[in-house]
């Protein structure tokens, strides 16, 4: 016990150390959160009027997000899956790397879930009486709450026996993580669900929309970590190999072509049918009575979309700098799909017919802003802590082998 | 190149003893950050004591959990709370739903004028904010022909109505009997009652707003800021499920007035109604007006695909039972003389189907 907790406390000192771009990127990132976390009291004390949702649309950007993080999080798995079950060497030891971004995008999601709430003081409301198996919004608070224990778990347990220089016993890792692998895609199917269950909103009432988000998820998530992994081999020791990159731009590759595919098909079905309850998809797409506020973004959408697929599909992109600009590219193409182009659609036109647009307002924009911020800061410092510890400069007998800081570069 | 600097050990540069420019430099850091942490929480200092809950009022059971005494106490908070903040003594009660009763509605469409008569009463009577205004029922004026809502439009505005070409369709809530509603919320915070009635207990919802994305017919609210009503304009005769005042964040929507309608009055929505459009009351009562109401008219319910089985029902009038209207008698004889036995054939049979003629009927003959 005395040990685990002088291993929190040294983890929690080395968090605060680094050089000047650290200190540049920490800064930036803790000002973003508390601008964000200002922007939340204010809503905290107006209410839910600081933003743009309205009886009409009724959830907007807040659920976006959450959406979009829970994709991002379920994305762990492919880095998982390849090196566990196709023993991908390149991919062992980063497999890691991609559960604390887990970790910390289930943190962002259920942070946006939280101030998504008109009364989150009562959210213990939810210990005393919960409805399940009803609601499958209990489903997903289940799912995402295991998942976030799983992953806690998996890279708490392996970070600390590094530290202590003990290998780790499988039984108490390797279960967990062929659970955590199945967990991963239910977090994600469950979210769908939350919605596709939805009989009054046809946009959403579609069999297609959990494979949809699984494929964007699979997409996004590895791109993502291609990102990450570059940046972590860029500014510390650690090993990041050329090949795992490529195994995962393989992953990406597939995943955003069946993601498309997946985009077609629902498009085909709403306006080939032509009926009524194609009228969101119309509003998504090509706007219905005038009114098109989300036109642009799902058409910048499909094209980011389309370019990243085109540069992912060529050989050409096993250069790094075409890999991360279509990685890029893919990574806002679906954000902007799954928020601006999979929540807000079905509320527009309302059940009674009703067409009112939303906009996010600036308020809205920050405290989102703010949870990125902190989930960014999050992951830096879990990262910033396990590389060390990983590379056995920090371990439980002592200091390091040498103070590695500024001067090594 | 490979640039190296995020490693070290943790500790401190130097070993255990800390500098003095080192000590002033953590020391400014930290005054800093806990500088710029109460800047970003400086907007708190605005909740007013209003918003914060007191201990009883946060530990306040589920409604369906509450004794009798639990109840007491709930409602002398409500009561203490409403005086300090609207300046009137509330009489509020706690009102139970009737043995051997479920609610229904029926409106007749071929009467309604669209005078949003209702929506007003409605706002008045159950204690809706008034800035901004929220509202149960939402009129829909829809053109001749169609029952898409989507054709409809939800903001005429004109000198007088009704307008020739055009029909009124109100909607409120449609009590289902298979309420999306209740099945979504997480916390149980909204329920159907055994009269039909589907109610929130505004004290336990977490704002959420999963139901309100769940209902097909849009009729749940969501109090987006602290609601406000102008002294003087409170209804003070309340009860603990239904019009009592709602706080910020929390939904709301139509309970059929049942703190009206479980002591034997009828809605605020119908007792306004200048036309009679709105006819209300218990469906195991075969004597009441309703029952005899689905019994004769050609009642029907708005998406019925939905699934969710409305406690809510529509009607053209008909001016006459089923089978008593001359005119429907001499189309009738007609028929039969022209057709002989192939009148009223079921499909598949030859000859027109009989409800055609119903259907050229309660449209007002636009489409055939």
């Amino acid at each position: 016990m005395r040990t685990y907790l002088t291993f929190l406390y040294r983890c929690f000192r080395l968090s605060f150390v680094g050089d000047w771009r650290y200190y540049t990127w920490m800064f930036v990132l803790t000002a973003v959160s508390l601008l964000g976390l200002n922007a939340y009291c204010k809503q905290f004390v107006h209410g839910l009027v600081t933003t743009g949702m309205t009886d009409q649309v009724s959830w907007g950007l807040y659920i976006a997000n959450f959406t979009f993080l829970v994709g991002m999080a379920a994305a762990a798995v492919m880095l998982v899956i390849p090196a566990y079950i196709y023993r991908n060497r390149e991919l062992h030891h980063l497999v890691i790397f991609g559960e604390l971004f887990a970790v910390s995008a289930i943190v962002m999601a259920m942070l946006f879930v939280t101030v998504d709430l008109g009364r989150p003081e009562r959210f213990l409301h939810l210990l005393r009486r919960f409805n399940f198996p009803a609601s499958m919004l209990t489903w997903d608070i289940i799912v995402l709450n295991g998942y976030l224990l799983l992953n806690l778990h998996i890279c708490g347990y392996l970070i600390y026996c590094a530290y202590r220089g003990r290998r780790p016993g499988k039984l108490f890792y390797i279960p967990f993580v062929f659970v955590a692998m199945v967990w991963a895609i239910t977090i994600h199917t469950v979210t769908a669900f939350l919605y596709s269950g939805l009989g009054s909103r046809p946009f959403w009432n579609s069999a297609v929309v959990a494979p949809r988000f699984l494929a964007s998820a699979f997409s996004a998530g590895p791109a993502f970590l291609i990102l990450t992994l570059q940046v972590l081999r860029r500014f510390t020791a650690y090993e990041v190999a050329d090949r795992a990159l490529m195994t995962l731009r393989g992953i990406v590759t597939v995943a955003l072509a069946i993601n498309m595919f997946l985009l077609g098909s629902e498009a085909f079905t709403e306006f080939y049918t032509d009926a009524a309850h194609g009228a969101s998809a119309k509003y998504l797409f090509l706007g219905l009575h005038g009114r098109s506020a989300l036109v642009p973004w799902i058409w910048v959408s499909i094209a980011m979309n389309l370019v990243a697929m085109t540069i992912l599909f060529m050989p050409l992109s096993r250069r790094l700098a075409l890999l991360n600009a279509a990685c890029v590219l893919l990574i806002v193409g679906i954000w902007i799909e799954k928020g601006m182009g999979m929540i807000i659609p079905a509320f527009v036109p309302t059940p009674l017919g009703e067409i009112v647009e939303y906009t996010p307002t600036l308020n809205e924009s920050l405290v989102s802003l703010g949870i990125w911020a902190f989930g960014l800061l999050l992951y830096t410092i879990m990262v910033r802590i396990t590389v060390p510890v990983l590379a056995g400069r920090l371990r439980e007998n002592g200091t390091a082998p040498a103070e590695e800081g500024v001067a090594h570069a | 190149m490979t640039v190296r600097i995020y490693e070290g050990s943790g500790e401190p540069a130097g070993g255990g003893s800390m500098s003095r420019r080192s000590f002033l430099r953590t020391g400014t850091a930290a005054a800093g950050g806990i500088t710029a942490l109460a800047a970003a929480l400086s907007p708190l200092r605005e909740l007013t004591s209003d918003d914060i809950p007191s201990v009883e009022s946060f530990v306040q059971k589920h409604y369906k959990e509450m004794t009798p005494k639990d109840m007491e106490a709930a409602l002398a908070r409500i009561r203490a709370r409403v005086e300090k903040r609207c300046g009137v003594r509330p009489e509020i009660r706690d009102i139970r739903p009737l043995d051997g009763v479920e609610f229904v509605y029926a409106l007749n469409l071929s009467r309604c004028i669209g005078c949003r008569k209702c929506v007003h009463a409605c706002v008045a009577e159950n204690n809706q904010s008034r800035s901004p205004e929220i509202q149960y029922i939402r009129v829909i004026e829809m053109p001749r022909g169609t029952l898409d809502v989507e054709q409809g439009n939800h903001h005429y505005d004109r000198p007088k109505v009704p307008d020739e070409g055009h029909f009124y369709l109100p909607v409120q809530c449609h009590q289902c009997a298979n309420p999306p509603c209740v099945r979504v919320c997480p916390v149980e915070a909204t329920w159907q009652e055994p009269d039909g009635i589907t109610v929130i207990d505004y004290d336990w919802c977490i704002g959420c707003r999963y139901c309100e994305a769940a209902c097909p017919y849009w009729a749940r609210r969501f109090n987006f800021t602290q609601p406000r009503i102008p002294a003087g304009q409170i209804n003070p005769n309340m009860s603990y499920l239904s019009n009592r005042p709602r706080g910020k964040g929390v939904m709301e929507k139509c309970h059929y007035c049942l703190h009206r309608t479980r002591t034997g009055r009828m809605p605020a929505c119908l007792e306004v109604c200048p036309t009679g459009s709105r006819k209300f009351g218990n469906v195991l009562d075969p004597e009441s007006e309703v029952s005899y109401i689905l019994r004769t008219k050609r009642v029907f319910v708005l998406k019925e695909e939905a699934g969710t089985l409305p406690r809510f029902f529509y009607y053209f009038d008909e001016r006459y039972p089923r089978g008593l209207d001359p005119e429907a008698i001499e189309i009738e004889r007609r028929l039969r003389a022209e057709e002989g036995d192939a009148y009223g054939a079921l499909p598949g049979a030859d000859g027109p189907a009989p409800q055609r003629v119903a259907a050229a009927r309660w449209d007002g003959g636009s489409v055939a």
